[in-house]
């Protein structure tokens, strides 16, 4: 593979646009992998101790500051990562996939989790394949919980029997197979029914995480999958019609391993990257690749991402993308050559722009097309922002100099123009940002 | 013309005075004077704000846009005022403000950004070294202390910079764009369709544009005032104003930054109350306009421009101009105010007096890659 990972357009495209701290990207074979040191540790079992003991002494300074220390470590974490990688093809993968997989912080519990869910379930399972991905997202606790699962008992299990003893009544809750099924795997028009998002819950219950035991102060365990035979529906289950007889956890991963390579998945999953990368609309061919490739070698991720780096319609400058409030951040805090920002200021920012980190509306995450983010008012927020930005983290070269450094011959001669006739640098390298060559990628 | 955001207004008020300075040590301040800078960022034009009414060139070179007489009000030698200094227009009056026309820095190319530079600088060239003459300034006062220089800017601008500690406020909300930016964001999208309609029914709706840039203005003057006034405060200050570019519809927009700008000053006099007799203020500009209105009712980027120096301490009441003439062959390439008064001949008079220092020794320190040879003197008490 020869691809000139240098260029302007290249990184533009399939990465957060050239850093001004980066000038100098130099030849990546494989662009996809990680660029920069990536480690990062939530101290996911102690956290989680913490808070569920907080939350007993219903401490609520306590569990308000656990939530927000976690949380607003893990923001600049991610946002410090976007900015120094010199390309950022692998952040831009990291943040598809944590939005095609992707959980809310609407909740407590889960803002607490999110930063292990991105770091340890999304990051390091992005260049395996898709079924390894698939599971180690919808086993992370901030999964488990954002969709209910914790709550989803098999109505026919040992702990239904128990609880029915009691005078309680516990059940199936269908949320995480139901999601699975229309947004992480086979999609909408899948091919599957309501009856099979019933069967597929009832293979997924057991699924849990480890809590601390009151008896030990051995967190080690804490926060891990585990599997709870009592609480799995008893019997076989009938799932787009094959049966699956098999007793306790064999019986839903057999389940997942059919649809993560089911056809419908291979095209769903081909369908949203080839979107994210190429073009709201995204050319049948390059789909067609994508698909063709997943199938052929089973999900394996990184043959995926070597499909859209050597299609030409995702370099081809007809198929431009409307960045989201996102992408347009990052790539322009790049242009100003910002290495590092405080967790409070991209909340900010992030919350002005009207995509806050990971805290869609929904469990299909944020949309990916122009028609989502291309408002009014969007236009006139970025405006707000690059200024308050600019002003903030004024860099020492002159605008034009940095227009030419960071978009080449990309950048029309009217942007050009207004940009050298701005009164002030501030407003010189506000309305760069705001230009229609950095609106776009 | 748009200083700062109401929400930082807030966040200052909210928390007292006393509560926002302890992050600054002001010991015993080294002085009881006040030194106050306001840059016009985007090249003021000299010629609409002190108006040169006895030249007849000014209204055939200007022509619908030249100032009518009511619009005005007679100063010296045949000078005029913009009627919307009304505050600058009574400190004349009260002899405490002097104008200087047809002045400028050694630039003369016609860059916003390396003229504020220079400007900021005290340079001769852009980016020729990295302090300021404002931090330089610091350095030269006797018992200088670190602290006590502050910019109202949420960076230090270029004329603050240097080896000399200096503080400075920054917003805790978000900012405004400025009036300069939204001007400028239509031609940016003009062959943008999507973009461009976008930002047409953004403006249609938008508080944005029209903001509340008087009252941001005059709690600005406020602010500053306090800070000036705290008895261990700083003593010298420097504060920003933008929206001189006006290649367009010149008339209306000059007419309500000078309205803003004489709400700031407005508000720093009545603010330092009895400091005011102790107070110099100098109101500066990189460069001016062109002397002929251009073709979409404005003034494109020029040379010479006026400079003020206001305050109690200020020896005032005089238009100084050494006029060359608005007539084709007097003009600067044949287009801009003929610069004949420095820039730099104005600081160094002007700090001199103000700090009891030699002018001389100012222009040596401060200024001393452009060496300005017509420091002017008596302006300061």
């Amino acid at each position: 593979m020869s691809i000139n990972t240098q260029g302007i357009s290249f990184i533009k495209r399939f990465g957060y646009g050239k850093s001004l701290n980066n000038l100098n990207v130099g030849n990546i074979t494989k662009p996809y992998m990680p660029e920069i040191d990536e480690s990062y540790s939530s101290g996911l079992p102690n956290m989680i101790a913490d808070y569920l003991a907080a939350q007993k002494s219903k401490d609520k300074d306590m569990i308000g500051e656990i939530v927000k220390t976690s949380f607003g470590n893990f923001i600049s974490k991610r946002v410090n990562l976007a900015l120094n990688a010199p390309i950022g093809f692998h952040e831009r993968l990291v943040h598809f996939w944590s939005n095609h997989f992707a959980i809310s912080v609407d909740k407590r519990i889960v803002t607490l989790l999110a930063g292990d869910y991105e770091f340890s379930a999304i990051r390091p399972n992005i260049n395996s394949n898709f079924h390894q991905l698939l599971m180690a997202a919808i086993t992370h606790p901030a999964m488990l919980e954002y969709l209910d699962q914790e709550k989803s008992i098999g109505p026919d299990s040992i702990a239904a029997g128990r609880a029915a003893q009691k005078g309680k009544k516990i059940g199936l809750n269908e949320n995480l197979a139901r999601e699975i099924l229309e947004l992480h795997t086979l999609g909408v028009d899948g091919g599957y029914s309501q009856k099979d998002v019933t069967e597929f819950a009832k293979a997924l219950t057991g699924f849990a995480y480890i809590k601390p035991k009151q008896d030990t102060l051995d967190f080690s365990n804490v926060g891990n999958f585990i599997f709870i035979p009592q609480w799995h529906q008893k019997g076989s289950v009938v799932f787009m019609g094959r049966e699956y007889s098999q007793n306790g956890y064999s019986q839903p991963d057999a389940i997942i391993k059919y649809i993560s390579t089911h056809p419908a998945t291979a095209k769903h999953i081909a369908t949203k990257l080839a979107r994210h990368f190429c073009a709201d609309d995204p050319p049948p061919a390059l789909v067609e690749r994508l698909k063709s490739a997943f199938l052929a070698s089973n999900g394996d991720l990184n043959q995926l991402y070597e499909v859209l780096l050597n299609s030409p319609e995702c370099l081809d400058a007809k198929n431009t993308k409307f960045k989201t409030p996102w992408d347009w951040f990052i790539s322009s805090l790049r242009v100003i050559g910002v290495a590092d920002m405080d967790a409070r200021l991209i909340n900010r920012a992030m919350k002005t722009l009207g995509q806050e980190i990971l805290k869609p509306e929904a469990p299909k995450g944020y949309d990916d097309i122009q028609s989502a983010w291309a408002a009014p008012d969007a236009i006139e927020k970025r405006a707000e922002i690059s200024s308050l930005m600019v002003a903030k983290f004024m860099p020492q070269a002159a605008p034009i100099d940095i227009a030419n450094e960071i978009f080449g011959d990309t950048l029309s001669e009217n942007t050009l123009k207004i940009v050298s006739r701005a009164e002030s640098k501030q407003s010189a390298l506000s309305l760069l940002l705001i230009s229609p060559e950095n609106m776009r990628r | 013309m748009k200083i700062q955001r109401r929400d930082f207004i807030k966040y200052v008020g909210g928390l007292g005075l006393s509560g926002f300075i302890p992050s600054i040590s002001f010991a015993n301040a080294a002085t009881e004077t006040r030194f106050i800078f306001i840059i016009q960022r985007g090249a003021a034009d000299g010629l609409d704000i002190i108006n040169p009414r006895f030249d007849k060139d000014y209204f055939t070179l200007r022509g619908d846009m030249a100032l009518k007489d009511d619009e005005v009000t007679m100063l010296d030698n045949g000078f005029a005022i913009h009627n919307s200094l009304t505050t600058i227009g009574q400190l004349y009056k009260d002899k405490q403000a002097t104008f200087i026309h047809a002045i400028s820095t050694p630039y003369r190319e016609r860059s916003h950004f390396d003229a504020q530079n220079i400007l900021e600088l005290g340079s001769s060239r852009a980016y020729e070294f990295n302090a300021g003459w404002m931090n330089r300034l610091m350095g030269l006062l006797p018992q200088n202390k670190p602290t006590e220089a502050i910019a109202i800017s949420e960076t230090i601008p270029a004329a603050l910079r240097g080896n000399n500690k200096v503080s400075s406020f920054y917003p805790s909300n978000i900012k405004a764009p400025s009036d300069d930016l939204m001007v400028r964001v239509a031609s940016l999208y003009e062959n943008d369709p999507l973009l461009y309609n976008l930002w047409l029914q953004a403006q249609q709706t938008s508080k944005l544009a029209n903001g509340d840039d008087m009252e941001n203005a005059k709690e600005i003057g406020k602010i500053t005032a306090k800070l000036l006034n705290a008895a261990s405060g700083p003593r010298i200050a420097m504060l920003e104003t933008n929206g001189w570019d006006t290649h367009t519809a010149q008339t209306t927009r000059l007419k309500n930054n000078l309205k803003q700008l004489d709400a700031l000053v407005a508000q720093i006099k009545e603010g330092l109350g009895d400091n005011w007799s102790n107070t110099v203020v100098v109101i500066a500009t990189e460069f001016g306009r062109t002397a002929a209105a251009n073709g979409t009712q404005g003034t494109d980027h020029g040379t010479a421009s006026c400079a003020m120096v206001l305050g109690g301490k200020v020896k005032g009441g005089r238009v100084i101009a050494d006029w060359s003439g608005l007539s084709q062959a007097n003009l600067y390439q044949n287009r801009d105010v003929m610069p004949t008064a420095q820039m730099y001949g104005l600081l160094s008079g002007v700090l001199g007096e103000t700090y009891g220092i030699a002018p001389e020794k100012v222009a040596i320190n401060l200024f001393a890659a452009a060496k300005p040879d017509k420091i002017i003197k008596g302006l300061v008490i």
